[in-house]
């Protein structure tokens, strides 16, 4: 166990390095840089304070060293001018489009992000499970075609559309206010109890938008796996016990049938930051995939490199937990030999 | 007289597919005695199965009992119920559902929950019955484990069914449904997926604990020499109706319905006459086979096929958690020849390493030491070191047939497809010729030409077997290598498939190793047998030298297990109770082989030849 431990993160490791290096040279790809931009442009202004302040950033972050230095410095094996200082001692960078470190840039971002989606997938989770139980056992059904009649509906309506539909209705019928995650009076507020209900009430639309796409898609794959089990003869034997119908369903099949979703927790892990930016701008949700798309298109590259590290980080965790969850499940991985 | 357990009158299942009504089970009426074990026979789909699922009421969704009753008398006193007009989910149900009325299934592997321990699996069904706790139930698990005769029922608790061999598998299936002290147990095909040593000391163990808790059995198999050696009284069915029901005396003795006879005219025994022929229910008629020529070619001088001290290892790594390597030694200095035109029949239990050697023989595999030597009459070649063109003769020569006739077709190819495609990867012949090739190899299996444009789905087992003997005779091969042909067939179809085996052999001149784990089949189609145990060939002579005098302990034991549809000559269960029989260092001197030892092959009469331990071979020399 301890060995297996071991070996994954050293190969963990091994991937994120691989990662960094090419999520660092390929945000470099492209002629020029943020900084490089935009002393360009003050030159023709002619400022020279900032032109000082430019040069020194370029200093700072040794911008005019080969990309090579510039990765190694970043990611923190090499000394820059204030000695070893990057990824792996925690310094995640500065942000030249917002001038500020990339903490104070994503800080709150980065958690709301987590709590939209992280309530969007328990939203297609508790909406999902149930209608699937209820389609894969009456099969063919009325209830069964309407199941996935409208499901299909929710995958099929395009996200940004249904979000602007809600947020109408909302405002209109519960004055829930348009936009953000909590009313702009409570911005740059510290965390009270007013502010807590404010963004409790502007998660409802983000929840209900981002999980009604995935509903349709995890019934379908539940319904399907659901399927495959409750024709297993080991479900015969469970009601030829004399086990009741629920009780034989949920201890037998239905257990079986969340493997697959337990192996793709270390795929939903980083969707859980990524995913969602089309109705992130739309509603104005203050979350990083929005911060992300600037950052990328502006070629800020200690912010962009950060947050597509910081996503590929929660791959890697997300794929370990998983199989660790599995051999925790399934005694067949815990102990079968893997020939 | 006393009123039978369990009375099935005029009971009629139909099942609603789209393809309208499907009448399962037509009027069926029998009586289960007290304490008797009742067979119900029939091939697949004769509807014994669901005859047992409505008894139990877990009949599938389409399926519904349209009339007749099924009245259960409770030996522990009480009113008898009629089953048949209990809802499936009532509470009366699920008390008898494993409580009274409990089962066992085929395939004890996908019968069990492979997440949940059989200590859960068992105490469940006590526990669901009466009202005990974990702690009570786990002890009476543990006795009842310890009854179905499990080494260590403290440990047995906490491992999972992958852990355990069929056999055992087997045994907690029939723990879980006895926990609970049923009065009725029905059985379905409970040895079918097992080995003939492990058939033999299940159906013993079914038989004592009978003997001791006194419940009824209902046994539904398709196996006459089960049915000789355990019932008391036997029923016969076809297509959902009785065609003959009776003592079984009366029934073997004196069989009087023409389908039981056609049956029992099917089945391979081993007192058969040399020359004689299975008769199958339904025959397989040819036009062009009989006047079918073997191609002409040059035939070897020594066998066509040889083994010479096969070895073969396998690296087995205990669970990815403890990462430790172990070495299998799956194939022992296995020695083969194959003559040209005959059978080669490899018998052995699962396990032994028969499929390893035809895998090697087949390149599919490469052994760790020795070699396999093919002779296509200039001369044997290293078939492991064979390239080019060389290797493509050498594939077109040798082909499989595979044991499971349902997946080793592909279901999205048409038969013309599946047929043609060994045609087409070796570029033979236009696309007419082809057409009039597969026609040629239809009519040679029996089949009509006009299920060119079917898919694999729509025949049966037996038709679809017969197509993959097609399609390994499509290249014209010299050398079928048989993988269990006939072991996920019925009866009635194995004996068609093993007749069709052997005309093409004599029409065509082909050599077969057979692969099978049926004594009866290897006796009815064999020239030559060898007998194999973890590994080792234990054994081998000609057919009639092998069954007259075997002389291998392994060889004893398997044919004293292999039950015969001849109730005089029941199975000696005293004597394959004792039995580790397939433990080489447990065999009597002078067998004994130590572990890391070969020993070494001796001849006993000509043509007979059997292993002995490494001491003997010293003294020998």
């Amino acid at each position: 166990m301890i060995r297996f431990l071991l070996r994954r993160i050293v190969t963990m490791g091994v991937t994120l390095l691989i990662i960094s290096a090419l999520v660092f040279f390929i945000i470099k790809l492209p002629p020029g840089d943020f900084l490089s931009n935009q002393i360009a442009e003050l030159r023709a202004q002619g400022e020279s304070a900032s032109i000082a302040k430019a040069e020194f950033l370029i200093k700072q972050y040794g911008l005019d060293k080969p990309a090579w230095q510039q990765y190694l410095v970043w990611i923190g094996v090499m000394p820059g001018p204030n000695g070893f200082s990057g990824l792996l001692q925690g310094d995640w960078g500065w942000s030249f489009e917002y001038d500020k470190p990339v903490v104070d840039v994503i800080g709150d971002a980065l958690w709301l992000t987590l709590l939209v989606n992280f309530a969007a997938v328990i939203f297609i989770h508790v909406v999902s499970i149930p209608i699937a139980i209820y389609s894969a056992t009456r099969q063919y059904s009325i209830g069964d075609y309407l199941a996935t009649f409208i499901g299909y509906i929710g995958l099929a309506t395009p996200s940004f559309l249904l979000a602007l539909i809600l947020l109408y209705y909302m405002n209109r019928w519960f004055g829930v206010s348009i936009g953000g995650l909590y009313d702009a009076q409570y911005a740059g507020e510290p965390w009270t109890w007013a502010k807590m209900q404010s963004l409790l009430s502007h998660l409802l639309v983000p929840t209900i938008v981002i999980g009604l796409g995935g509903t349709a898609a995890m019934i379908r794959r539940m319904r399907a796996n659901l399927l495959d089990e409750l024709g297993k003869q080991y479900y015969v034997t469970a009601k030829a016990k004399g086990l009741g119908p629920t009780k034989a369903l949920l201890k037998y099949p239905f257990r079986m049938s969340l493997n697959p979703f337990i192996a793709d927790i270390g795929n939903l892990l980083p969707h859980l930051v990524s995913g969602s930016v089309l109705v992130s701008l739309v509603l104005s949700l203050p979350t990083v995939g929005p911060i992300l798309l600037s950052a990328l298109k502006s070629q800020d590259q200690f912010l962009a490199g950060f947050i597509l590290m910081f996503v590929a980080v929660l791959t890697v965790v997300g794929m370990l937990v998983s199989d660790l969850l599995l051999a925790g499940l399934d005694p067949r991985i815990r102990m079968g030999g893997g020939r | 007289m006393e009123a039978p357990l369990l009375s099935v009158r005029e009971l009629t299942v139909d099942f609603n597919t789209d393809a309208g009504n499907f009448r399962a089970v037509n009027g069926l009426t029998l009586d289960i005695p007290k304490g008797k074990t009742v067979a119900l026979v029939g091939e697949s789909g004769s509807g014994k199965s669901v005859t047992a699922q409505a008894i139990l009421q877990i009949l599938s969704k389409k399926a519904r009992i349209t009339s007749g009753s099924i009245v259960f008398n409770d030996p522990r006193g009480g009113a008898a119920i009629d089953i048949a007009s209990l809802p499936p989910e009532s509470d009366a149900m699920h008390a008898l559902r494993g409580g009274r009325i409990a089962m066992i299934f085929q395939e004890p592997m996908t019968s069990l929950s492979p997440l949940h321990t059989i200590g859960d699996q068992i105490s469940e069904a006590l526990m669901i019955h009466s009202d005990v706790d974990q702690a009570k139930a786990n002890q009476s698990t543990m006795d009842v484990l310890a009854r179905v005769g499990f080494p260590d029922p403290k440990r047995a608790l906490k491992t999972y069914p992958f852990e355990l061999s069929g056999g055992l598998r087997q045994r907690a299936m029939i723990a879980m449904a006895l926990i609970t002290r049923p009065a009725l147990l029905i059985a379905d095909e409970p040895t079918t997926a097992l080995d003939v040593t492990t058939q033999a000391q299940i159906l013993d163990l079914i038989k004592e604990l009978q003997v001791e808790t006194g419940m009824s059995v209902l046994l539904i198999t398709h196996d006459l020499g089960v049915v000789a050696n355990v019932a008391d009284e036997v029923v016969v069915m076809y297509r959902g109706r009785i065609m003959e029901a009776g003592s079984r005396e009366n029934i073997f003795r004196n069989a009087q319905h023409a389908y039981l006879q056609a049956l029992m005219r099917a089945v391979p025994r081993f007192a058969m006459e040399e020359n004689e022929r299975l008769t199958p229910i339904r025959e397989v008629t040819s036009s062009t086979l009989a006047s079918a020529n073997a191609p002409e070619r040059v035939q070897p001088k020594g066998p066509i096929l040889k083994a010479e001290h096969l070895t073969k290892c396998f690296t087995l790594r205990s669970g990815w958690f403890s990462g430790k390597a172990q070495d299998i030694r799956a194939v022992s200095e296995v020695d083969l020849a194959l003559p040209a035109g005959k059978t080669l029949g490899l018998v052995g239990e699962s396990g032994c390493g028969k499929t390893t050697v035809s895998k090697i023989i087949m390149r599919a595999l490469n052994p760790n030491s020795g070699r396999v030597l093919f002779d296509d009459g200039t001369g044997p070649k290293d078939v492991h070191k064979l390239e080019g063109d060389a290797l493509t003769a050498y594939r077109r020569s040798v082909q499989f047939i595979f044991q499971d006739p349902f997946s080793s077709l592909n279901p999205r190819m048409t038969v013309y497809e599946l047929l043609t495609e060994p045609l087409r990867i070796h570029d033979i012949g236009t696309s007419d010729e082809r057409y009039e090739r597969v026609k040629q190899l239809l009519d040679m299996v029996g089949l009509d030409q006009r299920s060119l444009r079917r898919y694999p789905h729509s025949f049966s087992g037996g038709q679809r077997q017969r197509l993959g003997i097609a399609r390994a005779l499509a290249l014209e091969p010299r050398v079928l290598l048989c993988d269990e042909p006939v072991s996920a067939l019925d009866v009635s179809v194995q004996a068609q498939v093993l007749n069709l085996l052997k005309d093409l052999q004599s029409a065509l001149g082909l050599s077969y190793l057979f692969v099978s784990h049926n004594l009866a089949v290897v006796d009815y189609i064999a020239d030559t047998i060898a007998v194999m145990c973890r590994g080792y060939i234990v054994e081998e002579a000609p057919k009639s030298s092998l069954f007259r005098n075997p002389v291998h302990p392994y060889t004893q034991a398997l044919l004293a297990a292999v039950p015969d549809p001849d109730i005089d000559r029941p199975l000696d269960f005293a004597k394959l109770r004792t039995g580790r029989f397939s433990q080489p260092s447990e065999w009597p001197e002078p067998f004994r082989i130590k572990p890391g030892e070969f020993g070494l092959m001796k001849e006993i009469e000509p043509g007979h030849k059997v292993r002995v331990g490494h001491l003997t071979a010293q003294e020998a020399a």
